[in-house]
């Protein structure tokens, strides 16, 4: 675990050890949805939003 | 041996899907749909993002959650004689319901009554002659969007009248559908290649039973009857990596409704007991061993 702040609230996330480049990890504090943009250091951004083909 | 991950971005399965391949100590290039760029006008020695020529890779797998991407991208890799899974073929059946009805009825599977329509008279007509309640879908949706449930007549004229105002032309393609009485819940089968690994229950008081709208998982004995419809299900639309949704009626039969062709497993392996990644992942590299 390591730590970084929600760049919409700046609420405090504990980020996992096994991150991966992309993943999606939502902030408990205000809920937004964030995707990891870089590793080492973790850089997060808004994910973007659901479009209208996504899913299965 | 090389595999590319096609991704939008890393969801749970991706990740398990990920881990699970480099645990079976595969040569992984992830690539993000949002970095590709296809030059048409030539082939496959072009580089990924990855910086390996797309010729190189053993296999791809798509997991594009963006339907769009992943769909186009499979056209190119197939033109280009790169192995996907699933293939161009299957993907393209999948993500067209009417397109996946025609494959059931071609191969003489159990479905639900189903009706084509483009036009506000003949789509009441055909719900109509369906009867109340009917469904109401679109033709390219998904995670259960703007699916409805016709109760009456008014909701039809409603209905309709709303999507003809929408302006995409895909809101003026219409699929509707009888309403299967089913009991709560409704099944989905996880098919990995010849195999129906494992089943589950999508229990819901909502009569859409998707989990991605919370619907509760559950585990499905996979019977007999059930392995071999999915498995004739999965083969009328070329087979693969495929998760096919299935509907109880009221009198204990089997109806095919649809089958996913980028499957949504990560509430399913708890309720199974059955290590869906692993499998895939297994299934994979069989598959990117197999001569061309
Ligand atoms: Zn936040």
């Amino acid at each position: 675990m390591s730590g970084t702040v929600c760049p919409e609230c700046d609420a405090a996330l504990e980020i996992p050890a096994d991150v991966m480049e992309n993943e999606l990890i939502a902030c408990l504090d205000c809920g937004s949805e964030l995707e990891v943009i870089a590793l080492d250091p973790v850089q997060l951004e808004l994910a973007p939003e659901v479009e209208e083909d996504w899913g299965e | 041996m090389h595999i590319g991950v096609l991704i939008t971005h890393v969801r749970a399965e991706e990740k398990l899907l990920l881990t699970a391949l480099r645990d079976q100590g595969v040569d992984l290039d992830v690539l993000p749909d949002r970095d590709l760029l296809f030059d048409l006008s030539a082939g496959p020695e072009q580089l990924s993002s990855a910086g390996r020529a797309w010729q190189d890779y053993d296999l791809v797998l798509e997991r594009c959650v963006s339907t769009s991407r992943g769909l186009f991208t499979l056209a190119v890799l197939d033109s280009w004689g790169v192995r996907t899974l699933n293939s161009y073929r299957t993907a393209a059946i999948c993500a067209d319901k009417a397109r996946c009805s025609l494959a059931f009825a071609d191969a003489g599977l159990p479905q639900p009554r189903t009706l084509l329509s483009f036009e506000a008279r003949t789509t009441l007509g055909a719900i109509e002659s369906l009867g109340y309640p009917a469904v109401l879908k679109p033709v390219t949706g998904s995670w259960g969007r703007l699916l409805a449930r016709v109760n009456d007549a008014d909701a039809a004229e409603a209905l309709i009248e709303h999507r003809q105002t929408l302006g995409s032309y895909n809101h003026h393609v219409y699929y509707s559908q009888e309403m299967v009485d089913k009991p709560g819940r409704d099944i989905r089968a996880f098919v990995i290649g010849e195999r129906t690994v494992c089943a589950i229950y999508r229990t819901s008081p909502h009569w859409i039973t998707n989990t991605a709208r919370g619907g509760v998982a559950s585990n499905c004995p996979v019977t007999p009857e059930l392995d071999d419809l999915c498995q004739r299900a999965a083969a009328a639309v070329g087979g693969g990596l495929l998760a096919i949704d299935v509907l109880e009626t009221g009198d204990g039969r089997l109806l095919l409704n649809e089958i996913n062709h980028t499957m949504e497993f990560r509430n399913s392996s708890a309720p199974t007991g059955v290590d869906i990644p692993a499998e895939v992942a297994a299934f994979v590299l069989a598959q990117a061993s197999v001569p061309v």
